[in-house]
């Protein structure tokens, strides 16, 4: 089962790496792993994507809730909640055929070029992990040339939120 | 008041009462140094390999429950810190380890004596901190204090580059009282309706069973402990870490469980119908084959660490707390309750547990006249001690014999490296066991193979006077891997024969202590009678045991509680194919 972990960390050098290590030295899965400062400098938002069992996400919580610096967790897949990924991705366009059908596969999935050259096109696309997948098999037809994901951001929905 | 970052760190250690700290010196902690040259309200004790000096601050906490506290250089003085750092985090001991470290400036550039010792020992300790500033350092000294005595106890390292401690660099000094950090809060009060259905399941039991570990020591809890399970009249085993928490000359008390436990323990582990855990953490030299590991019982367990909670076998109640706490609470349900235990069923339960027990799983030669028995010498280190020595122990088979023949009564008597299992541990623990009691007898057993890996330390123990006794079972083996090697390697005994021994007796000497070797059964009582009338020497006995003897009971590992080796002389068949009751 994939899972989705919010956590609050104290802002401090290290603080991700005794995360990472958590994860490496226990042989969890570590699907992707985001973190940023939050409107409070002093802390920062981590968002962790995970599969496991039951009973390993449970160890996992437990563990991570045990780092001295973790503030509070939160699980965002027990409850409704939104994912976003930000890909950024680089896509061969020379021919005016394969300008259009890019562009036009865009337009469907509300991606938009950012990024022009006579031979490519970069495109931001934002949305779920599956929606950013279904856009790459959707360019089947073309050469890619780089993609850059930022794995997810989550967030719940509704009251709940994970703050201090 | 204004103070240099080395004067304010020594003050701090007064300021938090620290009566003994572990050291070895080197040009990153000079400054620190210089300041401890200057006071003499902090001891400083100089050992001979900074490994001695995290074993030796473990020591002294185990025994007195009161955090240990090393200082060590920059590099290899941290890296050689890092196994007794580890040692102490398996076992859950509070310890804080002040590591030198470069200058600020050149940290990240390979400087002389780098290494980043925040990186290296970050798996291995319950927190780290890197000290940016000077004006910081008090509070961080507090906060590592605070975090490695309060939750799960565990050893948390303050990494302080060479500047921050700056004899020129002065700044206010004030050492709060305490500290509170959001992100750190542990859980001690267990959860009332919990402790509630516990003692319900508790009371219902037909064939009850309680499982006690090391938190009780830990948590000081051994009173508590007694009152719970003498008002229930249950039976009663412990894990390695646990013993002495319950007395084991008590009639409830069935020896310890699991890989090298008692036959009537893993039995009644195996067959009970509730269990209940008290500080412990179903280890899997405990459990054995975890599909297997109590197939009947409904558990309850009791731990202050949430993550030790159906990490490896799922509980029906868990209750997360201090286990003094919840005890408390416990017996005062049950004394005040209506509800008793059933009086019926906890006769027939105890009449099968006595059955087992009248095999006499830990039955040895006693008839040898040739060989020493290395169980015959810790049964007379018990008698000669009245069984109230300090016992700190190595590991290898003559752990295990400690464990199983001294027969704990109190509480942080019992020393060893259980968690991480590191050769290397016994002598300088009882350095530190010594110092804080230096009136006690402290006794360490050994093997030929462990002494030697921290064997310098024969030095520090001449320089501060310790008079610890050495007992070594010298089986001429690394006897625990020859055991192994025995049983599942047939016979053969890959690099465990101990070549070119020391001679154990002159090189006490050489140390400036006394030496005895005792190769003869009837020489064993003179000789350890001597050694331990001589209350002011170190006394090395190098006690030449029978090579071939080998732990026993003896679950192997991934085996089920009712699959164990046999010794040949219990009265059971070597492989315990057991009628089931
Ligand atoms: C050669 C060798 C052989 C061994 N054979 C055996 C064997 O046969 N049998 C055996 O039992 N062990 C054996 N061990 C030891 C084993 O490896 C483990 O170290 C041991 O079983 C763990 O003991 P424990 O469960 O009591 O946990 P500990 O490591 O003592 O952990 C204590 C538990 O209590 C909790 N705790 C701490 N403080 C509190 C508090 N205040 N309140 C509540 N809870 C608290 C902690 O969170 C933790 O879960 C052997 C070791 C070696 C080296
Ligand atoms: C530092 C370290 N290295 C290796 C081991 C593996 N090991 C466990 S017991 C043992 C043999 C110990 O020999 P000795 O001290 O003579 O004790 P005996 O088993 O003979 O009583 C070894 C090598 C260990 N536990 N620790
Ligand atoms: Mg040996």
């Amino acid at each position: 089962m994939r899972h989705i972990i919010s956590i609050l960390i104290e802002n401090e050098a290290g603080a991700l790496s005794r995360v990472a290590g958590l994860f490496s030295a226990r042989a969890y899965n570590i699907e992707s792993l985001t973190v940023a400062p939050t409107e409070d400098p002093s802390l920062s938002r981590m968002t962790i994507v995970t599969t496991g069992t039951d009973r390993i996400v449970e160890q996992i919580t437990k563990q991570l809730n045990k780092l001295i610096d973790v503030v509070k967790l939160l699980e965002l897949t027990d409850g409704p909640h939104i994912e976003r990924e930000m890909m950024l991705i680089k896509i061969k366009a020379s021919t005016m055929a394969q300008r259009e059908d890019v562009k036009r596969l865009a337009d469907i999935f509300r991606g938009r070029v950012i990024d022009v050259t006579p031979t490519i096109y970069t495109i931001e696309l934002t949305g779920s992990g599956e929606k950013l997948d279904s856009f790459i098999e959707a360019l089947a037809e073309h050469k890619i040339l780089e993609t850059v994901r930022s794995g997810v951001s989550g967030i719940a929905r509704g009251e709940k939120s994970l703050h201090v | 008041m204004e103070l240099s970052g080395a004067d304010i760190l020594v003050r701090c250690l007064k300021d938090e009462g620290v009566e003994y700290l572990f050291g070895y010196p080197g040009g990153a902690v000079l400054h620190i140094y210089d300041a401890l040259y200057q006071q003499e309200d902090v001891k400083h004790i100089l050992v001979r390999h900074e490994q001695a000096a995290t074993h030796a601050a473990d020591g002294y906490a185990r025994a007195t429950g009161k955090p240990g506290v090393v200082l060590v250089t920059s590099g290899p003085g941290a890296t050689n810190a890092v196994t007794g750092i580890a040692t102490a985090y398996m076992d859950s001991i509070p310890m804080v380890v002040i590591t030198g470290q470069v200058p600020s400036a050149v940290i990240g550039s390979d400087a002389f004596q780098e290494v980043d010792a925040v990186g290296i020992t970050r798996p291995c300790v319950k927190h780290n901190f890197l000290v940016k500033d000077v004006t910081k350092l008090a509070e961080t000294v507090k906060k590592a204090f605070y975090v490695a005595t309060t939750g799960r106890p565990g050893p948390v390292v303050v990494d302080v580059p060479k500047d921050i401690t700056d004899p020129n660099i002065k700044v206010p000094y004030h050492y709060p009282d305490k500290v509170t950090m959001r992100s750190y809060q542990p859980t001690v009060k267990g959860h009332t309706g919990q402790i509630k259905r516990a003692v319900d399941l508790l009371l219902s039991a037909k064939k009850p069973m309680i499982y006690s570990g090391g938190g009780v020591v830990l948590a000081d809890a051994s009173e508590e402990l007694r009152t719970f399970v003498r008002h229930l009249g249950y039976p009663i085993t412990s894990t390695l870490m646990g013993l002495g928490a319950y007395p084991a000359t008590d009639q409830q008390f069935l020896g310890m469980l699991g890989m090298h436990g008692t036959y009537e323990a893993n039995m009644a582990m195996h067959d009970c119908d509730v269990l209940i855990a008290v500080g412990a953490r179903f280890d899997d030299r405990v459990t054995g084959k975890l599909e297997e590991f109590c197939p009947y019982a409904k558990i309850i367990h009791i731990d202050i660490d949430p993550s030790s909670i159906s990490k490896n076998i799922t509980v029906d109640i868990p209750i997360v707390g201090d286990v003094a706490g919840v005890l408390q609470e416990m017996n005062h349900l049950l004394s005040t309750g209506k509800k008793q235990p059933k009086k019926k069923e906890l006769e027939a339960w105890w009449k099968i547990i006595n059955s087992w027990r009248a095999k006499q799983c830990m039955s040895y030669d006693h008839n040898d006249k040739e060989k020493i028995k290395p169980q015959a010498a810790i049964e007379l280190l018990h008698e000669i001690t009245g069984g109230d020595a300090y016992v700190t122990s190595d590991v290898g088979q003559h752990q295990m014999w400690a464990a199983q023949y001294y027969g704990f009564d109190k509480p942080n008597r019992w020393i060893n490296s259980g968690g991480l299992g590191t050769m290397g541990f016994g002598l300088p623990a009882a350095m530190g066991v010594q110092l804080a009691y230096p009136d006690e007898t402290v006794a360490c057993v050994t093997g030929e193979g462990s002494i030697q890996m921290c064997i310098q330390e024969l030095s520090t123990c001449l320089q501060y006077g310790l008079p610890i006794k050495i007992v070594a079972l010298n089986n001429r083996y690394l006897g625990m891997v020859r055991q192994w090697q025995e049983f599942f390697y047939k016979e053969r005994y890959s690099h465990s024969y101990m070549e070119s021994l020391p001679d154990f007796v002159k090189l006490a000497e050489s140390y400036g202590h006394v030496g005895i070797r005792v190769e003869r059964p009837e020489d064993l009582r003179p000789a350890m009678e001597k050694a331990f009338a001589m209350k002011d020497r170190l006394v090395f006995l190098d006690i030449v045991t029978d090579q071939t003897e080998n732990v026993y009971p003896m679950i192997a590992a991934g085996k089920a509680h009712n699959e164990m080796h046999m010794s040949p002389h219990c009265e059971l068949p070597q492989s315990a194919e057991r009628e089931l009751s």
